[in-house]
């Protein structure tokens, strides 16, 4: 197929699209009007049943938690997908030190101002990423976000330092080990709920006494933590299998 | 003014499938799926706004203060982390592709294997 046949056959599917796309809208409601009854509703009840202000964490990991849990799945088996696919093959080898090996690439070795600020942020970005994993039921924050800010703490670590340094502070077994303990400790809340006689993922524990403290909210700050945990594994993870792409893995010769 | 969110999203979704069609590189591919996704962002975003509310965050605004709809800003959390899992088993994949056979062109990776 030619070029212009893919683009020809393209146009035609986009105009169909369009037109489906266009009779969808025709019955929605205008932008800003949005109709309710679901988020009204859970905008009221949310505070009152869980002391957790931030609405949008009371969602995903208490009202929608079961959701939540596959979001959290399809993270885990991305990572463990990276990791497959990026195997070492027949025929390649893995190198003792990490070099770029590009051909016609002349790699200038890190500046030492690049290694200062990655050193610098490394600890402030631990401090963020820890309060942001914490607080997911008082602000706009949680697990997720949490937990990419924890992996890029260790990945200023290899800015700083190097990749063998990197490997050495975020060793694949521990991380493996995280990642499992992130995403088992999710399931196992849940778990734990059919245990006590309740439905999956019921918010059981104590919900505290002041709304959008950190002891606040019940389960929703456990899941929260675990959550966090397994993101910043797996992105550590899945940074350190691309890297090792790149620096140790060669092909044979 | 009424429908131009939904028409920023059909826009963005457009570029992003035609980028895909048309793309001679398959890092391009990625970024233009990553355009295509970032198109429900907006559509999930604009369905749940209301005129004239708040973000749902009551920390120091009372329950009665008119708020978005908090579902759809979950929905778009996780459709967030979605992506990024996505784009990342796919560039494994385009590591892979590359290795195997040399070329990162998609059109070219259809006549080597059919």
């Amino acid at each position: 197929m030619t070029p212009s046949q893919r683009r020809w056959i393209f146009l035609i599917a986009a105009a169909g699209l369009l037109a489906f796309f266009v009779w969808g809208l025709l019955d929605l409601p205008g932008f800003g009007r949005y109709p309710g009854p679901y988020g009204f509703i859970i905008n009221r009840i949310a505070l009152r049943q869980t002391l957790a202000t931030g609405t949008v964490s009371a969602v995903n990991f208490d009202y929608r938690g079961f959701d939540t849990l596959g979001e959290e799945f399809i993270l885990f088996t991305a990572a463990i997908g990276v990791s497959t696919v990026l195997r070492r093959l027949r025929g390649e080898r893995e190198q003792q030190s990490a070099a770029d090996e590009a051909a016609d690439r002349d790699v200038p070795p890190t500046s030492s101002a690049v290694r200062m600020a990655a050193l610098l942020f490394t600890g402030p970005l631990v401090v963020l990423g820890w309060w942001l994993t914490s607080h997911a039921q008082a602000n706009p924050s949680g697990g997720f976000q949490g937990g990419v800010v924890l992996a890029s703490a260790l990945i200023m670590v290899y800015l700083a330092g190097e990749f063998l340094v990197f490997k050495r502070f975020s060793p694949v077994d521990v991380t493996d080990a995280v990642e499992a303990v992130g995403a088992g400790g999710f399931a196992a809340i849940g778990v734990a709920a059919v245990g006590m006689g309740l439905a999956f993922l019921t918010n059981y524990l104590s919900k505290g006494q002041y709304a959008g403290a950190v002891s606040s909210s019940g389960t929703i700050a456990l899941i929260s933590f675990f959550v966090g945990l397994e993101v910043a594994a797996a992105f550590i993870l899945i940074v350190i299998e691309l890297l090792e792409q790149t620096l140790l893995i060669r092909g044979g010769e | 003014m009424e429908y131009f969110p939904f028409i920023v999203v059909a826009w963005i979704l457009a570029v992003g499938l035609y980028g895909i069609v048309t793309s001679r590189h398959l890092v391009h591919q990625i970024i233009c799926l990553i355009v295509v996704q970032s198109s429900t962002y907006v559509l999930l975003l604009g369905v749940g706004y209301v005129t004239g509310a708040v973000a749902p965050y009551y920390y120091d605004i009372t329950v009665h203060t008119p708020a978005v709809d908090p579902v759809v800003q979950a929905l778009t959390l996780t459709d967030v982390v979605v992506e990024a899992a996505v784009t990342a088993l796919l560039c494994s994949f385009a590591i892979q592709a590359h290795k195997r056979f040399g070329t990162l062109d998609p059109q070219a990776l259809v006549s080597l294997k059919g």
